[in-house]
């Protein structure tokens, strides 16, 4: 096993780690994307565009998600194969690590929040 | 990379490196340098969290509503979005071994970076004017801390990038300086992507709400 994985990264290894494709185009496509990907969430929160909050707010938290994508692939050079893998590896790691503590501290939180009501709408009655 | 190790000739499998083999200088640099982003992220993650948490709670202070000037943050994102592009070209020109010019996009890159910083410590400096500091609510202080945190590294990597400029201007576009290079390329893009999240999360959603 450990000669076949090596033998398949000796070939991209001469590069510098993930820099293998650091290109004029790739970084301009990732460049031009970013802007677009920037542009329509500010334009639509300051223009108020769309008729309700929550469709805006769920449409630019997707064009974030977008955006670190293209980040991702056209400025760090993510990619399946460098490092034999270990950078995806690590990174698809870290994202199972974030989405557990970000979905579970507001999972939590809110829950601990709708449970404080009570106390909240006597502070209110005062 | 070279294997020292083979499975022997009975077919056998290893399980383990029978010889030392050799560890070039810099040969796990980039994933090294990769998994501290990584745990930076974790980092990022919990400020995140924390921000999510008490980021509606203003304490009857003021809201994001009351405090963000948008237009302020799209110029400030563009400036971090254009010092990503450059420091991209300061990358492509090191590939093509021009000392000059790759120096010439460091530079114009430490020129936008610190553009953001001074964006940012103007905004900070007009929010903390107006009473807005990080002791006035829960919002504030993990406000401060989440874009504070995030600016810090910025700063961190100008620093950097200022040292390499000195490294490359003393030493040329030797192996250890590209070496370098690509780390602090795949910081400062990194930082970019915790921008996304810090416009998209406490600026647009913190307006929207």
């Amino acid at each position: 096993m450990s000669t076949d994985t090596h033998a398949a990264g000796a070939h991209d290894h001469h590069h510098e780690g993930g820099h293998a494709h650091s290109t004029f185009s790739g970084y301009m496509l990732g460049f031009v994307l970013s802007v677009v990907l920037t542009a329509i969430p500010f334009w639509l929160v300051m223009s108020g565009a769309l008729p309700s909050k929550q469709i805006t707010a769920l449409v630019i938290m997707a064009f974030a998600i977008v955006q670190i994508v293209v980040h991702m692939v056209y400025f760090l050079h993510m990619n399946t194969t460098s490092e034999n893998g270990w950078t995806m590896m690590a990174l698809i790691f870290t994202i199972v690590m974030v989405v557990i503590a970000l979905s579970g501290s507001l999972w939590v939180m809110s829950h601990l929040n709708s449970n404080m009501m009570p106390m909240h709408q006597m502070g209110g009655m005062k | 990379m070279t294997v020292a190790v083979h499975p022997s000739q009975t077919g056998e499998p290893v399980f383990y490196l029978a010889d030392e083999h050799p560890h070039p200088e810099g040969w796990s640099t980039s994933l090294g340098f990769w998994i501290y982003l990584m745990s930076d992220c974790l980092i990022f993650a919990i400020l995140f969290a924390t921000y999510g948490v008490l980021g509606g709670n203003y304490a009857a202070g003021p809201a994001p509503k009351d405090l963000f000037d948008l237009n302020l943050v799209a110029v400030n994102t563009s400036m971090l979005l254009l010092s990503s592009i450059t420091y991209g070209f300061a990358m492509l020109t090191m590939q093509q071994n021009k000392v000059a010019q790759t120096q010439i996009w460091l530079a114009i890159t430490g020129l936008f970076g610190a553009a953001f910083i001074g964006i940012e410590l103007f905004e900070f400096a007009h929010m903390i004017h107006e009473g807005a500091t990080p002791q006035r609510s829960a919002f504030l202080s993990a406000f401060f801390t989440l874009v504070g945190t995030h600016g810090l590294h910025v700063s961190c990597g100008l620093i950097w990038l200022v040292t390499l400029m000195v490294q490359v201007g003393k030493f040329g576009l030797i192996e250890a300086n590209r070496r370098r290079l690509m780390c602090l390329s795949m910081f400062w893009h990194f930082l970019d992507v915790v921008w996304i999240g810090v416009f998209t999360f406490v600026y647009l959603l913190g307006v929207l709400r």
